[in-house]
């Protein structure tokens, strides 16, 4: 038998007007965690789902030889049954169902006559221990967070006894205890005799976890090597094809007046739960606020409720450019200058069918109609500048976003939110799932708006964004503001100490 | 090198592509094989002057309220009443001329402010209670046919004064009808070439000429051929201008106002467009408006067209008006729908009704032929999406 696991030779693929794959060859041995780099659009997920059947053989050319047997896939099902099982960066659960339901939703456990629920929950909570998830496996699972939900997505997938386990993106919405539990997890796995394949975008995890490196550009290989010839600075190199200085570009800007301030601030949703217990902050013109916490600390819920996101009663008092408003909805909240890209892009950023140009103006329709109806030769110069300023990688602004590549949708998003020129513009994980050198366009890009004067609000798991961009963080933890630094006195460890300080 | 370059290029390369979009083209093959069907089976009569004509005539009530059906579907909802509301707002008009003798112009309006009021109760449902559309709606249907069944006390309410019937049993002019076909390409030619200019001078990409003024060359021969068609019989019928008139405003609408935006912004994801600021609960309750006053008018030219108001006038033309919308290929989860789309739609579903008609086939296959139809229209709209 050949000493891969699998082997793609050759392999292309075309959308109407893309060449997403140019006869990539692609060879993974048995046993090992393959990492697969590249930019936003370079064709990663592409060539993932022509291994695991999605595009069925036929639509692409090439082969794929798996244990030295050449297989044609017709359907995702074909794939599972010769072992393949992937991880889709788009979670693929029924929020509705619980924990349990989503891990065996395809297994014969839930295609019995009658199924027998007690076994169900007891091997549910078998896999939620191996992922190191203490949790009821009763739950809906709609009422986990996102990152929690990633967890169950690889319980899911490892259910299924696959030797090759395909992750894409697994960790984009993981905090980093959870990373940990992951990469501990797929260590496990690879003495198990499992082999992997692991897109990611942090090379940190990358360099810690792979034992090859396979980098994607423009939809071509460029290179395959062991992981001891590689640094983290080579593989951005070969990435995006030239070298990259400075991973943080933060500069020193001027600090303005006050334009936000927040006191005694709670936040009840109205099933009654409280989201927000206790936060008071100020925010000034020009300042980056990095906010840090582990997930469920209330990051997102403090500024989704700012922003009027939810339903339920707010008490404090929210001070914006020195009124005390009572914002009640995302409409006044953008009339107040707000601005709040979420950290789910596909649930509450984008409509996915809809042409990209349109998504870009949907909050500031208004900017490009005259008289009252929407110019849209007007909309399409607005979107393509807004776009190009992203460097948005996309043959036509008026396809839709449904068809980019994930970092490209989530540019998308962004270029939403800037067109509406937010005085505060609060962008919850803006870097999730982009590439290192698209990241690097982004942080030049706050950087830019701050030095025009709008305050900006980074949430972000990926503690080193935070140190490295904010002037000032903000930890939260159960809810509760914890900590205030500033970027002269912020550590890791800092950071860490505040953000589990009632867990102790 | 070659990647070098790549790497060096606009990332955006805007260009613009002749879009194909498959739907529109299966739709009009589809259209175009089923004419050819019939005018063979019929020895060419489906395609004669006056059948056409009646086509055009059979077709108009559906088409209106398809059109209001589109809008509702992109929401994201689903109106099941529109056939009871336009049998109770023709039947409300047919009461008050025939039994109180008002005139014909406050009787319309009255069916339309009917229409457009029962519209709002209905949304305020959808948009303020959070009651599932499908449910209120199917709650306004049982209302609808049962106000009616009482006030017309059961029954037939004729005849209506010849001003009423005139609304969907006359027919224009033929020099009328040539110059409104003249207007129409005229102001399809100069709305192109308008379009042009701009993108022209904000730098966009443009079609080649010979596509865009080839399409309209298109149009228009066949705009004229259809005027011509129907001027050998007696001219264009008002019911047919009424549609084309309506469906032009609508697309307007949907495609160059906010509200149309908003309607498929909620549709497509209802999260994300209200994170991006959009009132949900106003542009719903508008499109529910929107579609009420619709089934207003479709009730008032049901009711000229038979000249009379029945009880079940009006009976499961819901349905006719969902498929006509779906094989046009606007999608019941939201978000996705043509209003040109659910008229040809609604002109695919007449010449079903027509074409077998004129074959002496029994109704019952009509039946059976349209369900089938409606699953075959949806399964090509998937498949075709599959292949993508
Ligand atoms: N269904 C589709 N239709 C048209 N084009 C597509 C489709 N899916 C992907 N593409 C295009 O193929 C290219 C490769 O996309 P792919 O999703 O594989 O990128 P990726 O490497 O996974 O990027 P990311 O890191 O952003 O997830 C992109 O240019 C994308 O726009
Ligand atoms: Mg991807």
């Amino acid at each position: 038998m050949s000493e891969f696991a699998l082997q793609m030779k050759e392999i292309t693929k075309e959308f109407p007007g893309v060449k997403a794959l140019d006869r990539v060859s692609f060879s993974v041995k048995k046993g090992e965690i393959h990492a697969l780099c590249g930019e936003n659009g370079a064709g990663k997920s592409t060539l993932m789902k022509i291994l695991s059947g999605v595009y069925p053989s036929g639509s692409f050319t090439g082969e794929i030889i798996i244990n030295g047997q050449v297989v044609d896939f017709k359907d995702i099902k074909a794939s599972q049954e010769a072992g393949v099982a992937i991880i889709y960066q788009e979670l693929a659960l029924v929020p509705e169902m619980t924990v349990a339901e989503n891990i065996f939703l395809s297994s014969d456990l839930m295609r019995k006559p009658v199924i027998d629920w007690a076994i169900l929950y007891a091997k549910a909570k078998y896999w939620l221990d191996q992922i190191g998830l203490a949790i009821d496996p009763q739950m809906r699972l709609g009422d986990l967070t996102v990152g929690k939900q990633q967890l169950i997505e690889i319980a899911k997938a490892l259910t299924k006894k696959a030797d090759l386990l395909i992750l894409d993106e697994p960790t984009a919405a993981l905090t980093e205890s959870d990373v940990e539990v992951l990469i501990r997890l797929l260590k496990e796995l690879k003495h198990k005799g499992v082999t992997c394949i692991y897109i990611s975008h942090k090379l940190g995890e990358v360099m810690e976890l792979a034992d090859t490196v396979t980098v994607l550009r423009d939809g071509q290989t460029v290179s395959t090597d062991p992981i001891n010839q590689l640094t983290e600075r080579k593989i951005v190199t070969k990435m995006v094809g030239r070298e990259l200085t400075d991973f943080f570009p933060y500069q020193k800007h001027a600090i303005g007046a006050e334009v936000m301030r927040v006191e005694h601030y709670h936040f009840r949703h109205i099933s009654g739960e409280m989201l927000v217990k206790q936060a008071s902050f100020t925010l000034n013109k020009g300042e980056i606020l990095g906010v840090a916490g582990l997930m469920g600390s209330g990051r997102t819920e403090l500024f989704t409720s700012l922003f009027g996101g939810y339903p339920g009663m707010a008490s404090g008092r929210v001070i914006i450019d020195g009124c005390e408003l009572k914002i009640k909805g995302p409409a006044e909240a953008i009339a107040a200058g707000l601005a709040y890209l979420s950290e789910d892009r596909k649930k509450y950023g984008l409509i996915l069918n809809m042409e990209i140009s349109k998504n870009a103006t949907l909050a500031a329709l208004n900017k490009v109609m005259s008289g009252g109806l929407i110019d849209r030769a007007l909309e399409l110069q607005k979107a393509e500048t807004l776009t190009n300023k992203m460097k948005l990688k996309a043959h036509n602004l008026e396809a839709h976003v449904g068809q980019l590549s994930g970092g490209n949708q989530q540019k998308v998003v962004l270029s939403k939110w800037l067109f509406t020129e937010p005085k505060i513009l609060i962008l919850d994980e803006p870097t999730r799932g982009i590439d290192v050198g698209a990241k690097y366009e982004i942080y030049k890009i706050i950087n830019e708006l701050a030095s025009q004067g709008v305050a900006i609000v980074i949430i972000s798991s990926e503690l080193p964004e935070v140190l490295g961009m904010s002037d000032r963080i903000l930890v939260m933890s159960e809810r509760e503001v914890t900590g205030h630094l500033l970027r002269s006195e912020a550590s890791q460890e800092k950071i860490m100490q505040y953000a589990t300080a009632r867990r102790r | 090198m070659k990647v070098k370059q790549a790497l060096e290029q606009k990332p955006l390369n805007n260009k613009r592509k002749l879009n194909l979009n498959v739907q529109s083209y299966t739709l009009i093959i589809a259209l175009i094989a089923i004419a050819l069907i019939f005018s063979f089976l019929t020895n060419g009569e489906f395609l004669s002057p006056r059948n056409l004509s009646n086509l055009f005539n059979q077709m108009a009530v559906i088409s209106v309220l398809s059109i209001g059906m589109t809008l509702i579907i992109v929401a994201g909802h689903i109106d099941l009443s529109v056939g009871s509301l336009a049998g109770l707002t023709g039947g409300i008009a047919a009461i008050l001329q025939v039994w109180h003798g008002w005139g014909t112009i406050p009787v319309i309006l009255i069916a339309l402010l009917t229409g457009a009021l029962l519209g709002l109760w209905q949304g305020w449902w959808v948009a303020y209670r959070m009651v599932p559309a499908f449910i209120v709606t199917l709650g306004g249907q049982l209302i609808f046919r049962g106000i009616l069944i009482g006030i017309s006390q059961g029954r037939t309410i004729a005849p209506l004064e010849p001003s009423f019937r005139f609304i969907a049993n006359s027919y224009l002019p033929f020099s009328l009808g040539y110059l409104l076909a003249c207007l129409g390409i005229l102001i399809m030619f100069v709305v192109t070439w308008r379009s042009r200019v701009r993108r022209n001078s904000l730098n966009l990409q443009l079609h080649s000429p010979f596509v865009d003024y080839g399409k309209i060359a298109l149009y228009a021969v066949f705009t004229l051929f259809i005027t011509f068609m129907l001027n050998l019989y007696y001219g264009v019928p008002l019911p047919m201008l009424i549609v084309v008139l309506l469906g032009t405003f609508f697309i307007f609408i949907a495609n160059q106002t906010a509200f149309g935006r908003y309607i498929y912004a909620i549709g497509g994801n209802k999260e994300a467009a209200a994170l991006s600021g959009i009132n949900m609960k106003r542009n719903t309750l508008s499109v529910f408006v929107v579609m009420g006053t619709l089934a207003g008018l479709a009730g008032v030219m049901l009711t000229s067209r038979l000249n009379a108001a029945t009880v079940s006038a009006g009976d499961m033309y819901e349905l006719d008006a969902i498929a006509a919308c779906v094989i046009g290929g606007a999608s019941l989860t939201g978000g996705k729908g043509k209003i040109v789309g659910a008229i040809i739609g609604a002109l695919i579903m007449a010449s079903i009704d027509n074409g077998m008609s004129m074959m002496n086939l029994q109704t019952f296959w009509q039946y059976i032929v349209k369900g089938l139809i409606l699953i075959v229209a949806v399964w090509i709209d998937i498949a075709n999406k599959h292949k993508a």
